[in-house]
């Protein structure tokens, strides 16, 4: 399946090269199967368990998952999920295309923004979760700066509001990685071949038709990349909602890690817990696989 | 459109490239922001802050809050403020990098340059694991750790941060190892090179890039977390991320919010350094390789 | 290659690795007491053991009203590296004790009498099987309402003793321009505050049936929505910003004179005390009118785990510390609860904490003491946290009084 460098030499010393890599890689291999895929076994097989405070191996079948789907907050944390993953993957793609076109035109001072656009990546919501809960917080935050700016009419209390609360949440998560996706397509970007759009430019292509004809579609490793990044946050994403809002106001923004977390480790049901889990990788499954098999069977031509 | 002095392929009139500017300034006062809120408000008495206006600059400026959280404010029993703390987290954090940005570059290179049967399974299970929620890994793990007598220190911490950073770090330097000529391996094949000697001349001298991206994505990952170094590393080997919510999570006393913005940046330090000063390269490694897939 | 490399990196980090393993004649104190105050109260426990040659390895974990902690704790006893000693709150220590995983205090227990000096409806959460697993430190009560003594001179208003009177006195104030009610929107804060209502609704009898006998007429019943209704009528008097707002902002706005009242917990007392106030001058405390003669509490405890050897002295050595008078005086000035034996003179305390300890005995005298619902003293963390989502969700807004109390049903339900 693969091109092997060295088919015609087949010494002894030639044969220890070819089993050489597959050593090496071996206790990688065997960390991740273990750590990785042998916990994830584990947590199914919990799933089907009445584990509550600790793991317990009492079966149960499938009561942890019928239980699940009928407490409302797991509701919410799908409907949340899919709300935040939504916006907060096309608005970072957006913002971060729009960032990084504009400063690949040899923009003086890139070297002071780019590290600007960047540096909320550096940090965790521990971080700065206090700092956006005041900014958004309409008592002391932005509302009421442009209230003593005499902006009277102002308002902002998203966090405040059940419904909307959500989107408050995207805009600091939004905040947080933009500024890397920038970067990716930043360097997307530096990475076309001039002479490409040079051709384009002499044939008369405008502005508009170079980027949407030539450019984005080179882009298209960029794209993905940025996807599997901003997916794999989007279902991870937990210590910005503790931070921010603590799932709250009500339960208007819990998420399912949120969830998994609480019923895991706070509420003592464990079961429960685990099942939750279950579904979250199953649905990262159900988008990842598929594009990770996309993508490795074209790398193989 | 004008007939620009840029050597830039895209050309831009005038008026267009006052609004870019403008854009860039604003989308860049808003990432300021956030940062701004804390440091204009760990330099300003806490009495100042209680008062309301949290974008007003001090009136009164002070660096107490500073040192407050470097030195003085009260972590656990004893007053002894982030520094402690500081120095594990480094400890923690240099092998884990190191040694999860080894094995990434030793699998990136074995999974394009000695592709075998099953490679490509291999390399997405290993994709695969980026996408793990680390809640459920926690009482397992613990088990494990507990087994092999690791519990509560260190090490423990560095082998669960490597074993979580593989995906990743094999990825980058894979993508990035996928668009290394060939040819060139091959040549140092033929004069008699072998595996490793091909891996430490002809391979690392060239990834410099790429080891940036993968060591600044490895080294923010493991220095803001936050779960794994409260549940195997608490008490006296805790990470610094672990002091910091002591301090700004406190449960039934008086929150000294200037204290909290200052622990918070110093928490932040060495992260943000690294961001801003390999910032360039960052963006010159994934340049290099792993968004062009 | 990598293996040479990472025994080098093994050996030099084995210098300057410390790793929190306590030795035997060390109690390890896992905990969530980081704040100022509380960390100094503990330390006078810590200073106590070391004057008895005990050291003391601090694992302190913040965050989540000690959830955090908890999850750091299962971590440790399924790697079978339990600390010596676990801050805890009620049920947990029971699912512990269950779990098999707590030693057994009785001969110091018996020695110093602690059943006779601790209130019975403490020693249900020390206790498991009739064996002592946890030394208690405090009892908060959590049915307090805090008031602004200028505000209420100003407004003529006297101290309520009845629920129309307390919203009186609350109407006054809002008509005045004042915030009527101080409070954080945060699901814990809105259980604490609806522990007391349903207190004051139905009494020790109809708080008792349903949230400590999950009974479901109880709980889905009149009265259930009566007190979801006076939550409503409390909601009125909240200031819009209350989402999600911290318990300790919402006591400054009492201190500082823009709100009226606040119900919260007795430790609200220690933010009135730092911002230089006095009890009974600046600030007032009384019951939540309707709750009078009853006490809703918390208790902090320790709960010993299961150590071998000479730790297992050291452990005894600490229970014995957190029992002391001395200790349970010190720790609860500075904490603001007042001390887990009713044996203690009150003579150190201020106003707040005297009222505190008298109407403690009173209550565990007449069988009025109750644990809370709010903060896990009624039943375990699942139901508890399945009350929190329909408390508070109905604040917000999501539901009526009457699928509030439908809601609760089921959620309990769910959550047994």
């Amino acid at each position: 399946m693969s091109m092997n460098l060295t088919t015609t030499d087949q010494d002894l010393k030639t044969r220890l090269q070819n089993w050489l890599p597959k050593i090496v890689l071996a206790p990688s291999f065997g960390l991740v199967v273990f750590f990785v895929y042998g916990f994830i076994a584990f947590t199914l097989y919990l799933s089907f368990t009445n584990s509550r405070m600790l793991p317990s191996y009492e079966w149960v079948g499938w009561q942890n998952y019928e239980r699940l789907f009928q407490i409302r907050e797991w509701d919410i944390a799908l409907n949340n999920l899919v709300i935040f993953a939504i916006l907060y993957i096309s608005i970072c793609t957006v913002i971060g295309l729009i960032l990084a076109v504009f400063l690949d035109q040899k923009i003086r001072g890139e070297g002071v923004l780019r590290p600007i656009f960047l540096y909320p990546m550096a940090l965790s919501f521990i971080v700065t979760g206090t700092a956006w809960k005041w900014f958004l917080d309409p008592a002391i935050g932005i509302e009421n700066t442009f209230h003593l700016w005499g902006w009277q009419s102002f308002s902002f209390d998203w966090i405040k509001d059940r419904d909307m609360a959500i989107y408050a949440i995207v805009i600091a998560a939004v905040w947080q990685s933009s500024g890397f996706v920038m970067a990716m397509f930043l360097a997307g970007l530096r990475g076309i071949d001039d002479e490409l759009l040079k051709a384009a430019q002499i044939d008369g292509a405008s502005n508009f038709n170079l980027y949407r004809r030539i450019i984005l579609p080179q882009l298209r490793p960029a794209f993905l990349s940025a996807f599997v990044i901003l997916g794999h946050l989007a279902i991870k994403s937990y210590d910005l909602v503790i931070a921010l809002t603590g799932g709250g106001p009500g339960n208007a923004t819990a998420l399912p890690a949120t969830f998994m977390y609480s019923y895991s480790f706070t509420r003592n049901q464990m079961g429960i817990g685990s099942a939750s889990a279950v579904i979250m990788l199953l649905t990262i499954s159900a988008i990842m696989v598929p594009y990770l098999y996309a993508e490795l069977n074209e790398k193989k031509r | 459109m004008t007939v620009a002095a840029q050597e830039n392929i895209v050309r831009t009139s005038q008026s267009v490239r006052v609004g870019i500017y403008l854009a860039l300034i604003v989308f860049a006062l808003f990432y300021l922001l956030p940062f701004g809120i804390m440091v204009i408000n760990s330099v300003k008495p806490l009495i100042e802050i209680t008062e309301g206006n949290m974008i007003a600059l001090p009136r009164e400026w002070t660096i107490d809050p500073w040192l407050s959280a470097w030195s003085t404010a009260q972590i656990g029993v004893e007053p002894t403020g982030l520094r402690p703390y500081f120095v594990n987290s480094i400890v923690m954090a240099l092998p884990a990098v190191a040694i999860s940005t080894a094995l990434g570059a030793i699998n990136g290179y074995i999974l394009t340059k000695w592709q075998f049967r099953g490679a490509t399974l291999i390399f997405g299970l290993l994709l695969f694991s980026c996408f793990i929620p680390f809640q459920i890994v926690l009482i397992p793990m613990a088990r494990v750790l507990g087994v092999l007598n690791i519990a509560g220190t260190t090490y423990g911490l560095i082998l669960v941060h490597v074993v979580y950073g593989l995906g990743f770090s094999t990825l980058f330097f894979r993508n990035f190892y996928a668009a290394f000529p060939n040819e060139l391996v091959r040549a140092a094949q033929i004069d008699g090179a072998g595996f490793f000697r091909i891996f430490w001349r002809i391979m690392l001298p060239s990834s410099g890039p790429i080891l940036a991206v993968c060591c600044i994505w490895q080294f923010t990952n493991i220095w803001n977390d936050f779960l794994f170094g409260a549940s195997f590393a608490s008490g006296s080997a805790a990470p610094m991320t672990v002091s910091l919510n002591n301090l700004v999570n406190s449960s039934t006393g008086v929150r000294e919010y200037n204290v909290h913005f200052a622990g918070a940046i110093l928490a932040a330090g060495p992260t943000l350094l690294v961001y801003i000063i390999a910032g360039r390269y960052f963006v010159r490694g994934l340049m290099a390789g792993s968004v062009k897939g | 290659m990598r293996s040479i490399l990472s025994v080098k990196a093994a050996a030099v980090l084995a210098t300057c690795i410390s790793t929190s393993t306590a030795s035997a004649q060390d109690v390890e104190v896992l905990h969530w007491w980081t704040s100022g105050g509380e960390a100094a109260a503990l330390s006078v426990l810590r200073e106590d053991l070391s004057e008895s040659g005990y050291g003391w390895v601090d694992m302190p974990v913040a965050g989540g009203g000690g959830s955090d902690a908890m999850t750091v704790l299962r971590a440790r006893v399924t790697a079978g590296n339990p600390p010596t000693a676990v801050q805890m709150l009620g049920f947990a220590i029971q699912d512990w004790a269950k779990e098999g995983a707590l030693s057994n205090l009785n001969d110091l227990a018996n020695e110093q009498n602690w059943s006779t000096v601790v209130p019975s409806a403490l020693q249900a959460f020390s206790t498991y099987s009739a064996n002592w697993v946890a030394a208690p430190v405090n009892v908060h009560s959590t049915n307090w309402v805090w008031a602004n003594s200028k505000i209420m001179a100003e407004l003529g208003i006297e101290q309520p003793t009845s629920w129309e009177s307390f919203i009186a006195a609350m109407q006054a104030a809002k008509d005045a321009g004042y915030t009527a009610l101080a409070h954080g929107g945060q699901a814990w804060q809105e259980a604490t505050v609806f522990d007391s209502v349903a207190m004051g609704v139905g009494g020790p009898a109809f708080y008792k049936a349903a949230f400590i006998d999950l009974d479901s007429d109880a709980l889905g019943g009149a009265q259930m929505v009566e007190a979801f209704e006076r939550m409503e009528t409390l909601r009125g008097f909240v200031d819009e910003n209350f989402s999600g707002r911290d318990w300790n902002l919402a006591t400054a706005m009492v201190i500082n004179g823009e709100a009226l009242f606040q119900i919260m917990g007795d430790w609200a007392k220690g933010e009135f005390v730092n911002a230089g106030q006095t009890a009974g001058e600046e600030f007032k405390c009384f019951r939540v009118p309707g709750s009078d003669g009853t006490v809703t509490f918390n208790s902090d405890q320790f709960a010993m785990f299961k150590v071998e050897g000479s730790a297992a002295e050291a452990q005894l050595a600490m229970a014995s510390a957190v029992m002391s008078p001395e200790f349970q005086v010190a720790f609860n000035i500075v904490k603001g609860s007042v001390p887990a034996r009713t044996d203690i003179s009150d003579e150190e305390f201020d106003a707040c904490g005297k009222l505190g300890m008298a109407q403690l005995a009173q209550a565990a005298a007449s069988g009025n003491l109750f644990g809370s619902m709010a903060h896990g003293h009624a039943n375990t963390p699942s139901i508890q946290n399945a009350m929190y989502d329909v408390i508070t969700a109905h604040f917000n807004g999501e539901y009526d009084a009457a699928t509030a109390a439908a809601e609760l049903v089921t959620a309990v339900e769910l959550a047994k």
